[in-house]
């Protein structure tokens, strides 16, 4: 029961001056009980309500960081394979380029090679030609000469006696020189 | 301005109260412990917010909590976890009531032995009640470390005994005499230095030497605040030592 005493106490402070306040023991009860009161609520308060908070903020915390983390390291993972594509893609695509350049080089060489046999042939063929040509038209030539040379004998020979030579001697002759 | 220094530390009554035949006043002691109660759970419920990314408020109440955590984690072992609010309850009443203490005509709950030897025993009766459940009778074993001869036993027990009996009896007069040992010496260095300024001439001038020592006690006070709060919760976790450790 609560019972009001309008006056402030002056017994404490009279029983305290023999010794120190704290060693009045006429104190300690209500000291104590108040104290188990509001320690006993302090305690409440903090266990239920204010330390899960906090706990559960930190543990949310760290647990949101790991996420984060693993998330990071995933998306570099994730990366670090889409790098290794690109760069087989590009290698492939090198070597695939390099092929067909080799292809096309190796076709043309062979189309060139064949062309230049094809004219060398054709042009060997048409010296040929015109060497025969040449063979012939000499040679034709060449007969004219010895007619020619044998009439020119022959008017020379009738203007310088005045008779004309047998045609087997004149040849003889002509041959001879 | 009274000239006595034990004045401080007088009880005065508020309003009375009779709890089955027991006088149990509120007193300006028990206000006191009310405001310092109230303080920490304002200043907690500023501080959790939850917000992912804290606030300076939430990351002063998530260092204490984790610092906290941490010295009952590293001096008892992780499954002391079960006591971690009842260390955290006791280290910030008693910081705070230290450092409430410390504001002008503030009374400091900590400086009577009632409180602190009241803290102190529930705190050793909490171990023995909590290690008795926990290991059963082998619990006594504590003051019997094994592997010594028999004859040492006679000694080493009643050792034992004693300096596990000496616990609260240190952890409420550490406490009690710190607070009040700061508090007598602040009150005395203002009494000079309000009876140099009385003498007036000279000795008033002289005054200055008792009011910078004021000042520097003053600094120690409040780092005792805080060393005091510091102590009494970590030698709470070194004594729940025994409750899980009874192998020493």
């Amino acid at each position: 029961m609560a019972e009001k005493k309008p006056h402030l106490d002056e017994s404490h402070a009279e029983a305290a001056s023999g010794g120190i306040p704290q060693l009045d023991f006429s104190t300690w009860a209500g000291q104590i009980f108040w104290l188990i009161v509001i320690f006993a609520i302090l305690y409440f308060v903090l266990a239920k309500f204010i330390l899960p908070k906090l706990g559960n903020g930190l543990a949310e915390r760290s647990d949101h960081i790991a996420d984060d983390l693993d998330a990071a390291s995933r998306f570099q993972k994730d990366a670090e394979e889409a790098e290794k594509a690109y760069t087989h893609a590009l290698a492939d695509a090198r070597a695939k380029a390099h092929n067909v350049a080799e292809t096309t080089r190796k076709s043309v060489d062979a189309e060139v090679a064949t062309e230049l046999e094809a004219a060398e042939a054709e042009a060997a063929r048409q010296t040929d030609a015109a060497e025969a040509r040449i063979k012939t038209l000499r040679d034709k030539a060449m007969s004219n000469i010895d007619e020619i040379a044998e009439k020119t004998a022959d008017e020379i020979f009738t203007n310088f006696i005045g008779k004309s030579a047998t045609p087997a001697k004149l040849k003889a002759a002509l041959k001879s020189i | 301005m009274a000239s006595d220094p034990m004045e401080q530390f007088q009880i005065k009554k508020i309003f009375d109260l009779d709890l089955a035949g027991l006088n149990i006043p509120f007193t300006n002691s028990s206000l006191w412990m009310a405001v310092a109660a109230i303080s920490v759970i304002g200043f907690f419920a500023l501080t959790t917010k939850g917000k992912l990314v804290p606030g300076r408020m939430q990351s002063v109440g998530e260092m204490s909590y984790e610092f906290l955590a941490n010295m009952v984690k590293d001096t008892t072992g992780p499954e002391a976890m079960k006591f971690f609010p009842f260390v955290f309850t006791i280290f910030f009443f008693i910081l705070f009531a230290n450092l409430i203490g410390m504001s002008p005509y503030a009374f400091t709950t900590t400086s009577h032995l009632a409180v602190t030897a009241a803290l102190a025993v529930f705190t050793i009766l909490m171990v023995i009640v909590a290690g008795i459940v926990k290991n059963g009778l082998k619990w006594f074993k504590i003051f019997a470390p094994s592997g010594l001869p028999i004859l040492m036993y006679i000694i080493i027990i009643p050792i034992e005994i004693v300096s596990f009996l000496s616990r609260p009896l240190t952890l409420a007069v550490r406490l009690f005499a710190n607070m009040t040992a700061g508090h007598v010496m602040l009150k005395l260095f203002a009494i000079f230095a309000a009876f140099l300024v009385g003498q007036g001439g000279i000795m008033a001038g002289a005054s200055i030497a008792p009011v910078i020592g004021t000042m520097g006690i003053i600094a120690l006070e409040f780092l005792v605040a805080g060393l005091q709060a510091f102590v009494f919760a970590i030698l709470t976790c070194v004594y729940l030592n025994d409750v899980y450790h009874v192998d020493h």
